[in-house]
């Protein structure tokens, strides 16, 4: 088989990236592989809305989201293979299998990464107890009750407050279950402040910051967890352990990009994000291989991937047509993260392929009120704006124009500071 | 099920198998009684899955004697049922100077013991043999026979081939009561009551409830807890061989090692609890692994960590396997007691005590006896063009439903439909590895469900993680309801 772009994952990212290369060159011929048996990725059990508000400027749901991207790959030079699992990547070619074509290579231009996150499962958060059914991560409650049609459980603990921990804590609702809390180890949120209020607040669902759950009880179903407060360390607090009945334990502990097939690629993987390091292209450390979405950050709105992957998709069409994208001998700027901020994507810009504004997104190291985001050009300041509150939860960004760029010669560096 | 057996063997877990498997040689009506819905689901289900040297045991124990001849076994074993085996060596490692003769004590009893080809290995060796090794480092225990193998994959695999041999197996059936009447035993479950001529107590951590129900010498078994934690296959070749400290009355300590799946283990702790069917994890024990661990091995990524899960050991007070008849009862035959190195043992175990069983009911051996059980296939590894042919005439082989494992479709329908088959998600699981792997099961659980509500006829609802009350779902939504 032959490509000039495979892209391998179908859900938002993928659909997005391969949609802008498309229109970038419609010469060229795009192949998704997705393993799933439709297109659309987690999109397609997200059945609440407040999707593309930024996209579209309207609230859709997860599939009406999806859908909207499905619809335009027609008349577009995009082919796509479903139920099909990628096994290898290499910038030229990727081995992948299905039960129709068994064990199969595409060699091709350009490799677009756009698979998705995993969540952090239970063995990974070393929860002491027994091992008992009614333990699922909130992702894969969702699928059983939108996609399946079944109810986990009936009275209900959710430890992390992620987005889908949030989300689920109201669907479990609205069926009919009694989520009983959700338990957050750090002082704040993981997910959303909209989540908290509307899955929430909306249902006097309490919310238990610097709370973990210290024990699972019952030998074949959850009967009951035992949460403790925890201190500063985050260790439990003795003397603060409740019990509370329950015969399902959610799990919404944060998200890992997954990059198994990169790491075999020999892809460089930075240790904050878990994802590729990328340029101003979303091109990875690997000549060829881009990456975008989830694959590469985890995101807190799908708008965002989407106007991710597209400028990845763009920028993999325009490196397959060659001399359109500078290679590795232009001029790299880094771009450090400074106090404050965990992380930025992209690592470094060669400004000579911006075509306008570059977009760095990050996330904070913690809770800031009343703070700045600063960014520093070779140390010295170009930007300085005040922010009235910052978390973890919510990604920020800083965009630079082209032209300010011009001035920038080795560093930029983003960090919140203090009011 | 008001029948007569020749013998009853009571628990499905390795030694119980590995009993089935070797009597099944014999023309014998065989029955297999187990508690849970599974094979392997006790004690050898979780525990280190190492195939010891048998530098441990005291020499001319029974436990050094079945160490020694079930890892000599386990060779032919494992080539015959198709079960992941390396014997990749182990190394005790000594860190502290002064307990230098600890390891030419350990050397000694091997020695005694009849290990062979064992070394004690300078500082410098074990440091080129294992960069990972604690820097602290003094001397080690090299024993090159020492191995690690899938414990799931063995006991399923003997109780495949007993079951391919005749032996029949009930599962979901706890003995509650054997009695010895005239010429034979009354057997009652709560499915009913049969005879048989012989018992088989291979009950694990129960194996003293059930003893003292037909013996004045009574025996006491304590569950003896260990937690372990496993690391992602990502860490694959962090460690070589299996690492472990220096032993102590509690056993052999908290190793680290591959498994054979390319995990990397550790643990367990040894805490004797009252619980014969629970096994909690603690943090106490999670931090004692970590701790432990560290003490041998430096930069240990515990970051990898996939899960964590809890063993018991059936630890009888004397501290020795029990293999043989009840004195005061005849024909009911222990198999008890039978705590690291059991699963070593399993194969010597199941020889030794299918020839106490034999003699004693004057057996015959059969003609047509099968020695030969295979894996699920696995398409990916096999070489490329079987491998295409499989997928080519089998197409639910290039379907895969477990990503982070890479398993098809077509392995678990294997597991479900060939012989006692899985029932169950972690039946499944211990078959193909789906749901072993890195998300553990939060992808595939669905569609695992879905292909053994589809094979089974077992509705979704019904479905259970491993059995009994352990249904995944509770209900419909009311859309569907």
């Amino acid at each position: 088989m032959r490509a000039d772009i495979v892209i391998v994952g179908g859900g938002p990212a993928g659909l997005a990236a391969a949609i802008a290369a498309a229109k970038e060159a419609p010469e060229l011929s795009i192949l998704i592989l997705e393993r799933d048996n439709e297109l659309g990725g987690i999109l397609n059990q997200c059945i609440h809305n407040g999707f593309g508000l930024h996209t579209f400027k309207e609230e859709l749901t997860g599939p009406e989201y999806a859908e909207r991207f499905e619809q335009q790959l027609v008349g577009h030079n995009i082919r796509y293979l479903l139920d099909t699992m990628v096994l290898n990547v290499a910038s030229n070619q990727v081995t992948a299998v299905n039960s129709n074509d068994g064990v199969f290579t595409v060699d091709c231009g350009a490799v677009i990464l756009c698979m998705g996150c995993r969540e952090r499962p239970r063995g990974a958060l070393n929860i002491p107890g027994l091992r008992p059914a009614g333990v699922f991560t909130a992702g894969t409650a969702q699928r059983l009750v939108n996609i399946e049609g079944y109810i986990p459980g009936k009275e209900v603990v959710i430890l992390g407050s992620g987005d889908i921990g949030l989300i689920m804590a109201r669907r479990l609702t609205l069926e009919g279950a009694k989520v009983k809390a959700v338990c957050e180890l750090m002082p704040y949120s993981g997910g959303l402040k909209r989540n908290i209020v509307q899955c929430l607040d909306d249902f006097d669902i309490p919310l238990l910051l610097s709370h973990t759950v210290i024990d699972i009880k019952g030998k074949e179903r959850v009967s009951s967890v035992v949460i403790a407060e925890v201190d500063g360390s985050l260790k439990p607090i003795p003397g603060t352990e409740q019990e509370i009945k329950c015969d399902t334990l959610l799990l919404s502990c944060g998200l890992i990009p997954e990059n198994e097939l990169s790491r075999a690629a020999d892809i460089k993987i930075d240790p904050a994000t878990n994802g590729p390091i990328v340029n101003e292209s979303f091109e990875t450390s690997v000549q060829g291989i881009f990456a975008c979405g989830n694959v590469l950050h985890v995101h807190d709105l799908v708008d965002y991937v989407s106007e991710e992957s597209s400028r990845a998709g763009k920028s993999a069409a325009r490196f397959v047509k060659k001399n359109e994208i500078e290679t590795a001998e232009t001029k790299n700027i880094r771009i450090q993260k400074g106090s404050g901020v965990r992380y930025t994507v992209p690592c470094t810009v060669r400004i000579a392929n911006l075509e306008d504004d570059l977009i760095i997104r990050f996330r904070s190291t913690g809770v800031f009120k009343d703070s700045y985001i600063d960014v520093q050009f070779d140390g010295e300041q170009k930007i300085h704006r005040r922010k009235q509150i910052i978390t973890p939860g919510e990604m920020e960004q800083v965009i630079l124009k082209r032209e300010e760029l011009e001035q920038c010669i080795d560093e930029i560096t983003v960090s919140i500071t203090e009011g | 099920m008001n029948q007569h057996y020749d013998i009853i063997i009571i628990g499905a877990g390795v030694s119980g198998c590995a009993i089935a498997r070797e009597l099944s040689k014999y023309d014998a009506k065989i029955l297999v009684f187990e508690k849970d819905e599974d094979v392997c689901c006790g004690t050898s289900k979780a525990n280190s899955a190492i195939i010891h040297a048998g530098y441990d045991a005291k020499p001319g124990s029974l436990k050094a004697k079945m160490n020694i001849r079930g890892n000599e076994l386990m060779t032919k074993l494992a080539e015959e049922l198709d079960i992941p085996f390396k014997r990749i060596g182990s190394l005790v490692v000594c860190t502290d100077e002064a307990l230098r003769e600890g390891i030419e004590e350990l050397y000694n009893r091997g020695i005694a013991n009849g290990v062979p080809d064992m070394k004690i290995l300078s500082c410098e060796e074990v440091m080129q043999m294992e960069p990972n090794i604690s820097d602290d480092v003094v001397c080690a225990l090299y024993a090159p026979t020492a191995g690690i193998i899938c414990p799931f994959r063995l006991n399923i695999a003997l109780a495949e081939c007993a079951n391919q041999n005749d032996v029949e197996f009930k599962f979901n059936t706890p003995v509650t009561k054997v009695t010895q009447i005239e010429n034979g035993f009354l057997i009652e479950t709560p499915e009913g009551e049969l005879y048989s001529n012989a018992v088989i107590n291979a009950a694990g951590c129960h194996a003293d409830e059930i003893h003292n129900q037909v013996s004045a010498n009574k025996l006491h078994i304590t569950p003896r807890k260990g937690d372990y934690m496993l690391l992602d296959r990502s860490c694959e070749g962090f460690i070589g061989h299996i690492i472990f400290p220096q032993p102590t009355s509690m056993g052999k300590g908290i190793l680290v090692t591959p498994t054979v799946n390319g995990n990397t283990l550790i643990g367990p702790t040894a805490i004797d609890t009252d619980n014969k069917d629970e096994a909690p994890l603690t943090s106490e024990g999670l931090e004692k692994v970590v701790l432990g661990s560290a003490k041998n091995v430096k930069n240990l990524p515990l970051k990898q960590v996939i899960t964590g899960f809890s063993g018991l050991r059936a630890h009888e007070d004397g501290g020795e396997f029990i293999l043989e008849e009840v004195k005061d009862c005849p024909g009911f035959f222990d198999c008890a007691g039978i705590e690291s190195p059991g699963l070593t043992a399993c194969p010597a175990i199941g020889e030794y005590m299918a020839k106490l069983v034999a003699d004693k009911l004057s057996l015959s051996k059969k003609q047509d006896w099968n020695a030969i059980c295979h894996d699920v296939i696995k398409p990916f590894e096999l070489p490329e063009q079987e491998r295409d042919q499989l997928i080519k005439e089998h197409p639910e082989y290039g379907r895969v439903i477990c990503r982070c494992e890479t398993i098809t479709e077509g392995e678990i329908l294997d597991a479900i439909r060939r012989t006692l088959g899985a029932r169950s998600l972690d039946g499944v699981k211990r078959r193909t590895r789906a749901g072993m792997g890195r998300c553990q099961g939060g992808f595939c659980s669905p569609r695992v469900m879905e292909i053994i509500g589809r094979e089974t006829g077992i509705s979704f609802e019904e479905i259970t993680k491993n059995g009994g009350d352990s249904k995944i779902l509770l209900g419909r939504t009311k859309d569907e309801s």
